[in-house]
C-alpha cells in the first residue's frame, strides 16, 4: 500500500481500523538468488537495495526473532557523517545523503530529523582536534562548524558553564546530523522491500550452511528447513562470529555489551544531539520528551542484552557534570545491545574466504546511522561481487594488511574502541 | 556482576579491569606471520563458557584468571593467574 495524505485522512475518518498490514510475513521458498541473515536495519536495508537498486527481487531476509528486536530496537538513533579518517568519511556521508531522501525513497514516515550534532570541547588541544575535524569533513564536501563558547551559551544556555575542572569552551557542530525513529526505518524497509518482492521471514534461526563438493556455500540449514541460495549474506551484528564459526571462520571481532538509557518525561530541553567530550556521554531528547542517552561499552565479552552498574555510573556522572539539573529527573528504562566490536573500531563489508559468502559486520557501537548506506554497499558487493567504492577499505584482509582505519588510534583492543 | 578476589574477597565490578580471553599464547619471538596476525586479531569470541584475565586494580592489583559464562555473566571460578604473583601465595 502506498502512504500519502489521502491515505491518512480515509485511516482517520474510519477511526484508524482499516490500516493493513506494511509488509508481508512471508514463509521460506526453497531457492533464492540471495538469502540475507539477520532482519535488522542492515538486513532489510540490503534487500530493498539489492531490489530497487541492483535489480535483484529474488530475496529473502531470514530473522531467528522478529525484525528489529536486535540492535536496529535498542540503539539511541543518532544519524551524522562526522568522521576524519579516509574510508570512514566518504562512506558516512553517503549514508547520510541516504537518510535525507529515506522518506520519499521508502514511502515511510522514518521521522529524519535532521536537529544538529554537537561535540563539546573542553580543553585548548580538543579544540584543536576537533578543528582538525571539522576542516576534514569540510574538505570532503561535509557540513561541519567549529562552535566557540559564546555560540554555545546560545545554543545551549542551560549546560552548566561553570565546571571549573573540564569547562565547555565550545563545539564542533554538525547541522545535518539528527535523529530518525529506529523502529520506523526497520519497518519502512521491511515496507519497501516486501513491496518490490522481498520475502522477509521471521522466526528462522540459521543453524548452518549448505556447502557443496568445492565448499561453496548453497543454502542454509534453517529451524523452518533448509533454504537454498546462490550466495549469502550476513549482516547478524553482534552475533557475527557466531554464524561466522558456522562456515569455519574466526573473525577480528570481539562481542560487548553497551547501555542505552531513558529518562522520563520532561517538556523541550535539549535541541539537538550532545555529546561530553571529557568523558563518555551523549545525549538527545525524543519528541516524547525523555532524554535519550549512552556512553561507553562495558568492556568485557557479553552476548548477554544487559549491563552492569559500573558503566551506568559513569554515564550518569557524564551527565550530571554537563546538566547537574537532570539530578532530579528519574531513569524511565535502561537495556543492553551487543556490539560487534572489530579491532579498528571500523566496519567490515567484503567477500569471506568462503565462496559464496559474504559479511557485513564489525559496526562497533556505530551501526545506526550507517543503516541505509551499509545497505547500498553490501547490495552493491553482493550484486558485482566487487566492493562499491565507498566502501572500497572495508575490507576482512585490512588487518593483515596493515591498512587498519582506527579511527580512535586504540589499536586491536576492541573494548577501547 | 561482582568478582569474588581470592585475595581480597567479594568485590564489585568497577574495581576490575578487563584484558579478555585467556586461550591466546604470545606467539614466540621466530612464529611466523600467520601465528602473529591470528594471535593479534582474530578471536574466539566466545558465547558461553569461557576463560578470561581481569585485573584488580581497585583492590590487590593481582592479575586473576576468571571463568565466566559470556552468555549469562555468570562466574563460576576465579583463581590468581599464572606468573609472579600467583607464585607468591603458592596458587
Amino acid at each position: 500500500m502506498k502512504y500519502s495524505i489521502f491515505s491518512l485522512a480515509r485511516a482517520a475518518f474510519s477511526g484508524h481500523k482499516n490500516w493493513q498490514r506494511t509488509w508481508r510475513d512471508a514463509s521460506p521458498k526453497s531457492h533464492y538468488d540471495v538469502v540475507i541473515i539477520g532482519g535488522g536495519g542492515h538486513g532489510l536495508a540490503t534487500a530493498w537495495f539489492l531490489a530497487s537498486e541492483y535489480g535483484i527481487r529474488n530475496v529473502a531476509v531470514l530473522e531467528k526473532g522478529w525484525i528489529g528486536s536486535g540492535n536496529a530496537g535498542r540503539n539511541t538513533t543518532i544519524i551524522r557523517s562526522n568522521y576524519g579518517l579516509p574510508g570512514n568519511t566518504g562512506f558516512y556521508e553517503l549514508s547520510m545523503k541516504l537518510w535525507e531522501r529515506m522518506e520519499q525513497d521508502l514511502n515511510y514516515n522514518t521521522m529524519v530529523s535532521q536537529r544538529g550534532v554537537i561535540n563539546l570541547y573542553h580543553s585548548d588541544a580538543q579544540r584543536d582536534a576537533y578543528a582538525r575535524r571539522g576542516n576534514t569533513m569540510r574538505i570532503n564536501g561535509i557540513d561541519a562548524e567549529l562552535l566557540d563558547l559564546a555560540a554555545v551559551r546560545k545554543m545551549m544556555p542551560f549546560l552548566n558553564f561553570d565546571d571549573a575542572r573540564f569547562p565547555v569552551q565550545g563545539g564542533l557542530l554538525q547541522r545535518r546530523g539528527g535523529t530518525a525513529r529506529h523502529d520506523a526505518v526497520v519497518w519502512g524497509y521491511a515496507h519497501a522491500a516486501s513491496a518490490l518482492g522481498v520475502d522477509i521471514i521471521q522466526n528462522c534461526e540459521v543453524t548452518g550452511f549448505v556447502r557443496d563438493g568445492s565448499g561453496k556455500v548453497t543454502g542454509v540449514e534453517t529451524s523452518r528447513g533448509r533454504i537454498g541460495a546462490a550466495k549469502v549474506g550476513m549482516a547478524v551484528a553482534g552475533s557475527s562470529s557466531r554464524v561466522a564459526a558456522m562456515a569455519g571462520m574466526r573473525l577480528p571481532i570481539e562481542s560487548h555489551v553497551l547501555q542505552a538509557f531513558v529518562s522520563e518525561a520532561i517538556k523541550p530541553l535539549i535541541p539537538n544531539v550532545m555529546t561530553f567530550g571529557a568523558g563518555h556521554f551523549y545525549v538527545s531528547q525524543s519528541d516524547k520528551g525523555g532524554l535519550v542517552f549512552g556512553g561507553d561499552i562495558d568492556g568485557y565479552n557479553s552476548y548477554a542484552q544487559r549491563g552492569n552498574l559500573p558503566v551506568m555510573e559513569d554515564v550518569c556522572e557524564g551527565g550530571m557534570a554537563l546538566m547537574p539539573m537532570i539530578g532530579r529527573i528519574r531513569l524511565l528504562r535502561q537495556w543492553g545491545g551487543i556490539m560487534d566490536m572489530s579491532m579498528d573500531g571500523s566496519p567490515i563489508i567484503d567477500k569471506t574466504p568462503v565462496d559464496g559468502l559474504y559479511l557485513n559486520a564489525g559496526w562497533c557501537y556505530g551501526g545506526f546511522k550507517a543503516t541505509p548506506g551499509s545497505g547500498l554497499v553490501f547490495a552493491h558487493l553482493l550484486a558485482r561481487d566487487e566492493p562499491h567504492k565507498e566502501a572500497a577499505r572495508f575490507r576482512l584482509d585490512r588487518f593483515r594488511r596493515g591498512a587498519m582505519i582506527d579511527e580512535k588510534g586504540q589499536g586491536a583492543q576492541p573494548n577501547l574502541h | 556482576m561482582r568478582i569474588v578476589c581470592p585475595f581480597c574477597g567479594e568485590r564489585e565490578l568497577g574495581e576490575f579491569t578487563y584484558l579478555g580471553d585467556a586461550k591466546p599464547v604470545r606467539p614466540a619471538a621466530g612464529a611466523t606471520e600467520d601465528e602473529v596476525f591470528d594471535y593479534v586479531y582474530l578471536r574466539d569470541n566466545i558465547a558461553g563458557p569461557m576463560s578470561e584475565y581481569w585485573y584488580h586494580g581497585g583492590g590487590c592489583r593481582a592479575w586473576l584468571k576468571v571463568a565466566r559464562n559470556t552468555l549469562r555473566h555468570e562466574i563460576s571460578s576465579v583463581e590468581p593467574a599464572a606468573g609472579v604473583g600467583a607464585a607468591k601465595v603458592g596458587a
